[in-house]
C-alpha cells in the first residue's frame, strides 16, 4: 500500500497533522475543539507508527498493533473527555476552557 | 519587736484598689467609698501603733533609732548580684511619713464622701484614691532605691489619672499629661542616677547605701565626667528625679495646672503628699549627698531656694484660689528643699535635716486642711475664682475658722506648729548661709501676705451675685477640716529633734529668739499689708499692680515659663529634633520594612501566574518545554 511513497512524504504529512494538533490544543477555547486536536496529536503519533515499522522492520508487526492500542485508548480516552466536557457544561452553561479555572484555588 | 502586722498596710489599700476597680461599678458609689475609707481607717490605726511601736515601745538602740527590715522578699532574681526586693524598711523618717500619708489620705476619702458625692466615676475615684495610698505608703517603705522607683511611677501614673478624673474637659486631659510627661522626664534622669549609683556601688540597698560603711564608694573614687565626680552626677540625677515630683524650678509648671483634679486630690497628692516624695528621696539618700556630693547639695539648698522665692512671688498676683494654693506648696516645698540642702550630718549638726521633715510634717497637715477648705469654698460658691468670692465668713462658720487656722500657721504665727518647724529652717538656713537665710526671710513675708490676701478676699468684703445663698458644708466634709485644724495647731509640739534626726541620734533643740522674732514680725507685717489692701474692696491693689506695668503681668504670667516651655518644644524640639527623628522612622525604618514586603508581595504576584488554571497556558508551556528539550538533546549534548 505504501509502496513508492518516500518516507520524508509520510513523515511530512504526519508533522503537518502533530503541528496542527498541538496548534488547536493551544488555541483553540472550545473543549470538543480542544479534544479534536488531541485526536489529530495521537493519529499523527499512529501515522509514524506504521510507516517507521513497514520502512524499517518491514517482517515485523509490533508498530501496528501498537497503533491499534492507541487507537483503542484514544477511543477510551474520548468518552471520559466527553462525559467530563457534558458535565461541565451541565455546572457552567459553557464549555470554554477559559471558565474552567476553578482548580487553580 | 514585732511588725509582720506593718504589710497589712500595704496590702489593705491595694486589696481596695482591686475591689473597687473590678466590682465598684456594680456597687452603689457610697458603698465603694464606704469600702475605700474603712480599709484607709484601718491602715491609718496600724500605722500609729507601728509609729508608737516604733519610737516609745522599741525605742533607740545604742543612743539612736535603728533602720529595722520588717520584711524583704526577692521579688526578681537576675543574678546574686542583681536583685530587685520588696520589703519594708522603719526608720524615723518612713514611721513618720507613714503618719502623714495615712492621716491625710483618711480624711481625703472622709472628705471626698461629702465633696465628690453625686459625681459620675465615684467608685473609680475611690479606686484611684486607694491606689494612690498604696504606692505612696509602698514608696516610703521601700527598702531599696529600685522598689522606690517602681512606687514612684506608680504614685505618678495614679496621680496622672486623678488629675484626669474629669476626663471629659479638656483642660483636665491636657494638666494630667503635662503632669504625667514632666515627671517622666524627670525620673528618666532618676533613673541614670539610680544606675549610675548601683553601678558603682553594686548595691541598691538603703541600709547600705545610708550606713555608716563607705568603702562601698571606693569603686567610684576619681571616676569623674565633665570635671564632676561620678557620685555628683548620679547625685543631681537623683535630685533631678525628686525635683520633678516636687515641682522644684524649673520642673515645677506641671503642679499649678495639676489643680484641674478634683479638690481632695489636689490636697492629697498636689499638696501633703506625692509632691513631698521629692523632698523624702533626697532625705533618704541624705547620707550619699552629704558624704559623697556636697556640691549637688549645695545645688538642692539653691534650688529650693530659688523655688520658693519665685513660687510666693507668683502667688501673691493669681486669681485662682488653688492655683494660689499650688504656688504656695511650691514655695514650702523650696523651704524644705533649702532645709536639706543647708543641713550637716549628725546631731546639733542635722538641724536642717530635722527642720525639714519637721515642715514636711506640719506643712502635710495645714496644707491639706487649706485645699480641704478651698474644696469647702468651691463646693458652697461653685467657683474658683477669688473675685466671685466675698464676704464668706458668715455662710460658711466651720470653715472660715479652720481656714484662719491654716492661714496663721502657714503664716508663722506663734505658738502654731509653722512657726516652729519654718523658725528650725531659718535657724539652719543662718548657720549656714547668709544669702539663702535672707531669701527664707523674705518669703516668710511674702507667704503671710498671700494667704491672708486669700483669706482677706474669700471672707472679708461684700456678698457676690451668688447662685445660691452659700451654705456650709456637710458633716463629712467639716470633720475633716477640723481634726486637720487640730493636727495644724499641735502638730508643732511634738519633740522632733527627740524623734527624727539625720543619724537617728535624738539631740536637744532650743528656740533661737534672734531668728523667731524677726521672722514673727516680717510674718505679721505681711498680714498687716494684706490687711489694709484687701480687708475692704478698694482701688488700691489695683493701682499697685497698674504701677508696677510690665513686671505685674510678667508675674501673673507666670513669667512666661509656660509659653517658652511651649516655644521651646513645639519650635525647637519638634521642627530640629522630632521632626528628622521622625522623617527617619518614616523613610528608613519603616522603609526598609515596607520595601521587604512590597518584594515579597510583587514577586509572589508574579509567581501566581503560574498557576493561571488556564489550561491552554498550561499547554504552551508544556509545548514550549519540550521544544526546548528537543532542541538541547539536538544540539548540545
Amino acid at each position: 500500500m505504501l509502496q513508492g511513497i518516500p518516507i520524508a512524504s509520510v513523515l511530512i504529512v504526519s508533522s503537518f497533522m502533530f503541528f496542527a494538533g498541538v496548534c488547536g490544543f493551544i488555541i483553540r477555547r472550545n473543549m470538543i475543539t480542544i479534544l479534536m486536536s488531541i485526536e489529530l496529536i495521537l493519529n499523527a503519533v499512529n501515522i509514524n507508527m506504521v510507516v517507521f515499522n513497514k520502512f524499517l522492520f518491514p517482517d515485523q508487526l509490533q508498530g501496528h498493533f501498537f497503533a491499534l492500542f492507541i487507537v483503542g485508548i484514544a477511543a477510551a480516552e474520548a468518552s471520559v473527555a466527553i462525559a467530563l466536557v457534558i458535565n461541565i457544561y451541565r455546572r457552567l452553561n459553557s464549555i470554554s476552557v477559559d471558565k474552567v479555572n476553578e482548580m487553580k484555588y | 519587736m514585732n511588725y509582720s502586722l506593718t504589710i497589712l498596710i500595704l496590702l489593705i489599700p491595694f486589696a481596695s484598689f482591686l475591689f473597687n476597680g473590678l466590682f465598684g461599678m456594680k456597687l452603689k458609689p457610697v458603698i465603694a467609698g464606704l469600702i475605700g475609707t474603712v480599709g484607709l481607717g484601718l491602715v491609718t490605726l496600724l500605722s500609729y501603733l507601728t509609729a508608737w511601736q516604733y519610737f516609745f515601745v522599741d525605742g533607740m538602740v545604742n543612743g539612736s533609732f535603728p533602720k529595722l527590715i520588717a520584711m524583704t522578699m526577692d521579688w526578681i532574681k537576675f543574678s546574686d548580684f542583681l536583685t530587685v526586693r520588696m520589703g519594708i524598711l522603719l526608720d524615723p523618717i518612713s514611721v513618720m511619713m507613714l503618719v502623714v500619708i495615712s492621716t491625710v489620705s483618711f480624711m481625703v476619702h472622709i472628705y471626698s464622701l461629702g465633696y465628690m458625692k453625686g459625681e459620675k466615676g465615684f467608685q473609680r475615684f475611690y479606686a484611684f484614691l486607694s491606689l494612690f495610698s498604696f504606692s505612696m505608703l509602698g514608696l516610703v517603705l521601700a527598702t531599696n532605691i529600685f522598689q522606690m522607683y517602681i512606687f514612684w511611677e506608680l504614685v505618678g501614673v495614679s496621680s496622672f489619672l486623678l488629675i484626669g478624673f474629669y476626663y471629659t474637659k479638656d483642660s483636665a486631659v491636657a494638666a494630667s499629661k503635662k503632669a504625667f510627661i514632666v515627671t517622666r522626664f524627670a525620673d528618666l534622669g532618676f533613673l541614670i542616677g539610680i544606675l549610675l549609683l548601683s553601678y558603682f556601688t553594686k548595691t541598691f540597698d538603703f541600709s547600705a547605701l545610708t550606713g555608716t560603711d563607705q568603702s562601698i564608694f571606693a569603686n567610684a573614687a576619681g571616676v569623674s565626667f565633665l570635671g564632676m565626680s561620678v557620685m555628683t552626677w548620679a547625685a543631681l540625677l537623683i535630685f533631678m528625679g525628686g525635683a520633678g515630683k516636687s515641682a522644684m524650678f524649673p520642673l515645677h509648671i506641671w503642679l499649678p495646672d495639676a489643680m484641674e483634679g478634683p479638690t481632695p486630690v489636689s490636697a492629697l497628692i498636689h499638696a501633703a503628699t506625692m509632691v513631698v516624695a521629692g523632698v523624702y528621696l533626697v532625705a533618704r539618700m541624705f547620707p550619699v549627698f552629704y558624704f559623697q556630693a556636697p556640691e549637688a547639695l549645695t545645688v538642692v539648698a539653691y534650688v529650693g531656694g530659688f523655688t520658693s522665692l519665685f513660687a510666693a512671688v507668683i502667688a501673691c498676683t493669681q486669681h485662682d484660689i488653688k492655683r494660689v494654693l499650688a504656688f504656695s506648696t511650691l514655695s514650702q516645698l523650696g523651704y524644705m528643699m533649702l532645709a536639706l540642702g543647708v543641713s550637716g550630718y549628725g546631731g546639733e549638726e542635722g538641724v536642717g535635716y530635722m527642720a525639714s521633715m519637721f515642715h514636711l510634717f506640719t506643712h502635710a497637715m495645714f496644707k491639706a486642711l487649706l485645699f480641704l477648705g478651698a474644696g469647702s469654698i468651691i463646693h458652697a460658691v461653685h467657683s474658683n475664682v477669688m473675685q466671685d468670692m466675698g464676704g464668706l465668713r458668715k455662710h460658711l462658720p466651720v470653715t472660715h475658722a479652720t481656714f484662719l487656722i491654716a492661714c496663721l500657721t502657714i503664716a508663722g504665727v506663734p505658738f502654731l506648729s509653722g512657726f516652729f518647724s519654718k523658725d528650725e529652717i531659718l535657724v539652719a538656713a543662718f548657720h549656714h548661709d547668709k544669702l539663702l537665710f535672707a531669701i527664707e526671710f523674705l518669703v516668710a513675708g511674702l507667704t503671710a501676705f498671700y494667704m491672708f490676701r486669700l483669706y482677706f478676699n474669700i471672707f472679708w468684703g461684700q456678698d457676690k451675685h451668688y447662685h445660691h445663698t452659700p451654705h456650709e458644708s456637710p458633716k463629712t466634709m467639716t470633720i475633716p477640716l477640723m481634726i486637720l485644724a487640730f493636727g495644724s495647731i499641735f502638730a508643732g509640739y511634738i519633740p522632733f529633734s527627740k524623734l527624727v534626726t539625720s543619724d537617728g541620734v535624738p539631740f536637744e533643740s532650743h528656740m533661737n529668739f534672734a531668728i523667731a522674732i524677726p521672722s514673727v514680725l516680717i510674718g505679721l507685717l505681711g498680714i498687716t499689708i494684706a490687711w489694709i489692701l484687701y480687708k475692704k474692696e478698694t482701688a488700691i491693689p489695683e493701682r499697685i499692680s497698674k504701677s508696677l506695668g510690665g513686671f505685674y503681668t510678667a508675674i501673673y504670667h507666670k513669667f512666661y515659663f509656660d509659653e517658652l516651655y511651649i516655644f521651646i518644644t513645639k519650635k525647637v524640639i519638634f521642627n530640629y529634633i522630632s521632626r528628622p527623628v521622625a522623617w527617619f522612622d518614616r523613610h528608613i525604618v519603616d522603609g526598609t520594612m515596607n520595601g521587604i514586603g512590597w518584594l515579597t508581595m510583587a514577586s509572589s504576584k508574579k509567581v501566581r501566574n503560574l498557576q493561571s488554571g488556564n489550561l491552554p497556558q498550561y499547554g504552551m508551556v508544556f509545548v514550549l518545554g519540550a521544544i526546548i528539550l528537543v532542541l538541547v538533546f539536538a544540539f548540545i549534548i
